[in-house]
């Protein structure tokens, strides 16, 4: 039997009706058990419950359904030691410095200076932002302020990172190398690395197994194993095996995406 | 070098300030103002009067009880109505309808409540300062980033950590906008009290020239009055770009 570093069991999650509204079943049930070290992302059409999916493993939202456990403990109400979450939006402070951001969660967490020092040092020079220690995230763009959030989330040594769409908003050539260095972080650290995206290239060139989720309630309708080595990098785009997954991916989400569209239009005409 | 230019900039309106102020005197006269230089000369008559700093005094510390009050109770229920979401939905429209009316007409009831002198005073800079005040915190409070709450439970703070590393700075910047126009207002109403309703004061000494036509001493009270207010709003002004800088 499998001993799961992570591991969903009949998850779902309902949100409740607010001021008129009926209830509405975001995700599952699902089931999912993660491999320690291994990277699983997961794809699916927009509005199936992907960010919620994480949210719930995270412990930042509660499941309504099935249980969640995180390195043999039950995940339930707070977000467990050693998960680490980077999020879509840019959760940089813009009141500290790159070095502060850095080394906030260090420094509330009452690691000793000089730890704390070497480790955000560390940090700043893996996610390339050493010219920009001392600069202030309204100072730098896009991209490199959600290397500050990964920065800040590597120097807590997660065991479990947790990203959710981190380079949604950037264009595709940064894109593709910010996957290469986030594919590098991955092999330093040995963490287990979860990833929400929407781009099934992005999917398909990072992971080890991709997961992709029906329309809202979003349930695992495909899981396929890309069979990449685990040294990889954005060049294996080239190869002709990665058509042949984003091809199966994309047979298996297209009637799940044409129904998320026609619930979007069925809202907008009702 | 952007010092200098800064130094330069500030002396080239002031200038032009001064430059308009001797225009309008040569164009109305004495009985209706005083020149720029005639107001300098007064201002060093005034202050070598040991009566003038009883007034200086009295107005200072009317408007340093007055601005605490509107900065402290502001902020504490702007915090409340920010949080509280149903509170502040039911506040806001409230809130809005007391900024834009004109407070002096609630004076007489101020007065029949707090009767003549300091806390009349005091009262009503406070009701003029603490509106802005209360609402920029509020919007503050409400337009504080999901993401910033998220990344504090992610960092596993607590919840004294969260309020102090995260939502008090994320908020800072507005609250100090609040403050500096609740600054402003709150000497604004001070003044206006003293000039209605007071036998001392620098506001007093203002309706009390107007009265007797002392263009100088009119004139006078109110460049200090400006050399004041714009010297502190310099300093939160300052300070509120350096904060905004950031965000």
């Amino acid at each position: 039997m499998t001993v799961f570093h992570a591991e969903l069991a009949g998850v779902a999650r309902t949100y409740p009706g607010v001021a008129g509204h009926p209830a509405v079943h975001a995700l599952g049930p699902v089931d999912l058990g993660l491999v320690r070290g291994e990277f699983f992302s997961v794809v699916g059409p927009s509005g199936c419950g992907k960010s919620t999916l994480l949210e719930v493993l995270a412990g930042l939202s509660p499941a309504s359904t099935g249980t969640i456990v995180f390195e043999g403990a039950p995940v339930a109400g707070a977000v467990p030691d050693g998960i680490g979450v980077v999020f879509q939006e840019d959760a940089s402070f813009p009141w500290l410095s790159v070095w502060d951001n850095v080394a906030f969660g260090l420094r509330r967490a009452g690691i000793e200076p000089g730890e704390t020092e070497r480790r955000v040092r560390e940090a700043i020079a893996f996610m390339g932002l050493k010219d920009f220690a001392h600069a202030y995230p309204a100072q730098l763009s896009g991209g490199m302020r959600q290397r500050v959030c990964i920065a800040r989330t590597l120097v807590l040594r997660p065991r479990l990172i947790l990203l959710d769409e981190p380079f949604g908003a950037l264009d595709a050539q940064t894109r593709l190398l910010m996957g290469d260095e986030l594919l590098r972080l991955w092999r330093e650290t040995g963490a287990t690395v979860l990833l929400i995206t929407h781009a099934l290239d992005e999917a398909a060139m990072l992971s080890d197994r991709v997961g992709a989720m029906s329309a809202r309630p979003g349930r695992f309708i495909d899981i396929v194993e890309t069979g990449w080595p685990r040294e990889r990098d954005s060049r294996i785009v080239a190869q002709s095996g990665f058509g042949k997954i984003t091809g199966r991916l994309w047979t298996s989400l297209r009637e799940e995406s044409l129904k998320a569209l026609g619930h979007a239009h069925g809202a907008a005409a009702g | 070098m952007t010092a200098i230019r800064r130094a330069f900039d500030v002396a080239l309106l002031l200038a032009v300030l001064a430059a308009i102020w001797q225009g309008l005197y040569m164009f109305a006269g004495d009985v209706a103002i005083a020149s720029p230089a005639e107001t300098v000369r007064h201002v060093f008559v005034l202050l070598e009067r040991p009566r003038f700093w009883g007034h200086i005094e009295e107005t200072l510390s009317a408007f340093a009880y007055a601005l605490v009050i509107s900065w402290a109770g502001g902020v504490g229920i702007g915090v409340w109505l920010g949080a509280h979401r149903l509170s502040g939905e039911v506040a806001e429209p409230i809130l809005v309808a007391l900024y834009s009316l004109p407070k002096v007409t609630l004076y007489p009831l101020i007065l029949l409540v707090f009767g003549l002198g300091m806390p009349a005073k005091v009262a009503f800079g406070a009701i003029h300062g603490i509106i802005p005040v209360t609402i920029f915190t509020m919007n503050a409070v409400r337009n504080i980033r999901p993401v910033y709450v998220k990344a504090a439970r992610v960092l596993r703070l607590s919840p004294q950590q969260t309020v102090t590393g995260v939502l008090l700075p994320a908020t800072l910047p507005e609250v100090v906008s609040g403050l500096r126009v609740g600054f402003s207002l709150t000497l604004l109403g001070v003044l206006i009290g003293e000039m209605f309703a007071s036998k001392r004061g620098l506001g007093f000494l203002i309706i009390n020239a107007i009265g007797l036509n002392d263009v100088e001493t009119m004139m006078a009270v109110t460049l200090l009055l400006f050399v004041f207010a714009a010297a502190a709003n310099a300093f939160l002004l300052a300070l509120d770009r350096r904060l905004h800088k950031r965000v």
